[in-house]
C-alpha cells in the first residue's frame, strides 16, 4: 500500500509540473480563443535565456530579474508586431501565426545561446526526504516537492490576479469575438499585451523546473505537447481546469506506468495521457472545467 | 452661442467628406458628409455594398479591425476630432456602436454580455446595478432570459441584448448597424419602438444605418441615402419617404405601375443620381 501512495504522490507531485505549462496555455486561450503554439518556445527561451546569463557570471537573482524583464519585452513584442495585426482576423490565423511564432523563438533562442545542452542548477537536490521515508516509508523527492511548492504559489497568484469579475468577463468577452468586445470599449490590446506578459513570466518559471529537472535543451519545447492532453482535460479556458487536469494526468500516467505497464510491456506512460484525453473528447469535449460548446440546431 | 429652444439643431456629431480605403487599395467610401444633431434619430440608407457599416466603423474606428483606413476629411463628435481615438477612448466619450449581426458574446449569459458594456464605466457597483435596471426596464424581455447564455437566445433576443450592452455604457449616440436584420417584422417594430423611446427619454442619438427603407423613414427624423460610397440624397425623413425615386429604388413602387426587375435595372442604369 505504501508503494501505490508513493506512486500516487510523485504522480501527482509531477502532476503539478504539468499543470504549470498547462497554464501558460490557459492565459492565452482565455484572452484570445487560441491554442498558443508557441508556449513550449517560450519555456524553451525563457531556460536558455536565464543559463545563458548565468553563464555570464551574472548571480542568480540579477539573471532571474533579466530573465523576467526580457520575458516581458518578449510578450509585449508579440502583442505589438504579431497579434495587433491579427484583430478580428479568423481563428485559424492567429494559430497558424502562433505556429510561425515557435519557430522563430527556438531559432532565436539557438542563435544567440548556441544550441549545446546545459545544465540548471537551481540548488534542490532531487532526493527523497529523509523525514517522510523514516517515518512512513514513503519516498517523496525533494525537488518534485518544491517544484510543487512553486507552481501551487504561482497558480495562487495568478488565480488571484485574474479574479476580479470585471476583467475575466473582459478576456471571455475577447476570446468570444474581438471586433465586439472592442465595440463595447474594452482595450483588447491592452488586455492582449498584459497576458502575454503574464504568459512569458510563467514561462520563465516553468522553463526553470523544467529546465532543472531535464536539463535546458531544444526537446523542452515538447514539454508543451505534455500540455495537450492536460487542457483537453481540464478545459483550455479553466485556470483550476488546468490545475485539476495536471493532477490527474500526471496520477493516471504514473499509476498506468507501474501497475498496468508490466502487462502490456511497459512504456505507456509517453502515451497514456493522449488516451485518456481521447476518451475525454469523446464524453466531455469541452473538458471538466471549460466554456459550454453552444450547438444551435 | 444662440440659446437654443431647438435642442435637436445642435450639432453632436459630424462627418466631414471621409474617404476609406480597405487593405490600401480598395477606396469604400468617397467623400461622405454628414450630420446627426444633438438628440436626433438619423437614417443611413442605401443598397447593399453602398458604404453604411463603412462609414459607421469609421466612425467608431473600429475600421482598423478590417484593415480600413480613413485617409482623407475629419469626423468630429461634440466639436472635438475623434478620429485617431481607439474604439476604447470613443465609448468613453459616449459613442458606442451596436455592429451589424449582433455580434453578443455566444458563451456569456445575457446579463454578462450586458455587464461587458459597463467596461469602461469607473462607477461603483449600485451605478452598474441601476444600469442594468434601466436595460430591463427598457428590454423585460431580457430580464427573464437573464441567465440563459446569448448563443442560445433568439435573433430578437440577441439585437435587445446588443443594443442594452451598448446602453450599459451610458452612451450619448449609439451607432446602430442594421438592427432588422434577419428578424420578424413584429420584432423589428419593437425594436424600434424602444429605440424612439430611448431617443426620447434617454436623450440618445442614434445614427442608423438600414436597408429596410420603409422601417427606417418611419422612425427617424432625417435621412441620407448612400450609393457607391457617395451620399447622393438627403432630407427630412417625410421628405425621402415621399421622393418619387427613393419610392421607385427603394420601397418598389411606382406611378407606372409594377414593372419587371429588368427594366427596373435598365431604368437605373441610365437614371443616375446625381445626373
Amino acid at each position: 500500500m505504501g508503494f501505490f501512495f508513493e506512486v500516487l504522490i510523485a504522480g501527482l507531485l509531477s502532476g503539478v509540473m504539468y499543470s504549470l505549462v498547462a497554464l501558460g496555455f490557459v492565459l492565452i486561450y482565455k484572452a484570445s480563443g487560441v491554442f498558443n503554439f508557441a508556449q513550449g518556445s517560450l519555456v524553451f527561451f525563457a531556460a536558455l535565456t536565464f543559463v545563458g546569463l548565468m553563464e555570464h557570471h551574472l548571480s542568480f537573482g540579477v539573471a532571474l530579474v533579466v530573465t523576467l524583464l526580457v520575458m516581458i519585452a518578449v510578450g509585449l513584442a508579440i502583442e505589438r508586431f504579431v497579434l495587433r495585426p491579427l484583430v478580428n482576423q479568423p481563428q485559424i490565423s492567429l494559430f497558424m501565426a502562433t505556429i510561425g511564432l515557435s519557430f522563430f523563438i527556438e531559432g532565436l533562442a539557438q542563435l544567440v545561446w548556441g544550441a549545446s545542452v546545459r545544465g540548471l542548477d537551481l540548488g534542490i537536490q532531487d532526493e527523497p526526504i529523509a523525514w517522510i521515508s523514516d517515518r512512513t516509508g514513503i519516498n517523496i523527492s525533494k525537488f518534485d516537492l518544491m517544484a510543487a511548492g512553486i507552481a501551487a504559489v504561482l497558480v495562487i497568484a495568478l488565480a488571484l490576479f485574474f479574479n476580479r469579475t470585471r476583467i475575466v468577463r473582459a478576456l471571455r468577452a475577447v476570446a468570444d469575438d474581438h471586433q465586439a468586445a472592442l465595440a463595447v470599449g474594452i482595450p483588447l490590446q491592452q488586455i492582449w499585451a498584459i497576458v502575454w506578459a503574464v504568459a512569458g513570466f510563467v514561462a520563465l518559471v516553468t522553463g526553470l523546473l523544467w529546465g532543472a529537472r531535464n536539463g535546458v535543451q531544444f526537446a523542452l519545447t515538447f514539454v508543451a505537447l505534455k500540455a495537450l492532453p492536460v487542457l483537453i482535460l481540464g478545459g483550455f479556458e479553466s485556470i483550476p481546469g488546468a490545475i485539476v487536469g495536471g493532477l490527474i494526468i500526471g496520477a493516471t500516467e504514473k499509476l498506468a506506468e507501474v501497475f498496468v505497464g508490466p502487462y502490456v510491456g511497459g512504456g505507456i506512460e509517453g502515451w497514456f495521457p493522449y488516451v485518456l484525453a481521447l476518451m475525454f473528447l469523446l464524453v466531455r469535449p469541452e473538458g471538466l472545467f471549460g466554456e459550454k460548446i453552444i450547438r444551435r440546431i | 452661442m444662440s440659446a437654443q429652444p431647438d435642442p435637436g439643431r445642435q450639432v453632436a456629431l459630424s462627418v466631414n467628406n471621409i474617404e476609406v480605403i480597405y487593405d490600401h487599395v480598395i477606396l469604400v467610401l468617397r467623400g461622405v458628409s454628414l450630420e446627426v444633431p444633438d438628440g436626433g434619430i438619423v437614417a443611413l440608407l442605401g443598397a447593399n455594398g453602398a458604404g453604411k457599416t463603412t462609414t459607421l466603423k469609421a466612425i467608431s474606428n473600429l475600421l482598423h479591425a478590417e484593415r480600413g483606413e480613413v485617409t482623407k476629411g475629419a469626423i468630429e463628435f461634440r466639436g472635438q476630432r475623434v478620429d485617431r481615438l481607439t474604439p476604447n477612448d470613443l465609448v468613453r466619450r459616449g459613442v458606442c456602436q451596436v455592429m451589424e449581426g449582433r455580434h453578443c458574446f455566444a458563451h456569456l449569459t445575457v446579463e454578462e454580455n450586458l455587464l461587458t458594456g459597463a467596461f469602461t464605466r469607473k462607477g461603483s457597483r449600485a451605478d452598474i446595478a441601476q444600469a442594468l435596471e434601466k436595460v430591463y426596464h427598457y428590454f423585460p424581455r431580457l430580464k427573464e432570459r437573464r441567465a440563459s447564455l446569448a448563443g442560445y437566445t433568439s435573433g430578437g433576443e440577441q439585437q435587445m441584448t446588443a443594443i442594452g450592452r451598448a446602453l450599459m455604457a451610458q452612451p450619448t449616440m449609439i451607432l446602430l448597424d442594421e438592427p432588422s436584420m434577419g428578424l420578424a417584422p413584429q420584432i423589428v417594430e419593437e425594436i424600434f419602438a424602444i429605440v424612439g423611446d430611448l431617443n426620447a427619454r434617454e436623450r440618445v442619438s442614434f445614427l442608423l444605418a438600414e436597408q429596410n427603407t420603409m422601417v427606417a423613414l418611419r422612425h427617424a427624423n432625417y435621412g441620407y441615402i448612400l450609393e457607391n460610397g457617395r451620399v447622393v440624397m438627403d432630407g427630412q425623413a417625410s421628405d425621402l419617404a415621399n421622393n418619387e425615386d427613393v419610392k421607385e429604388f427603394y420601397l418598389g413602387l411606382s406611378t407606372a405601375g409594377r414593372r419587371s426587375f429588368r427594366d427596373v435595372k435598365h431604368y437605373r442604369r441610365r437614371k443616375r443620381w446625381l445626373a
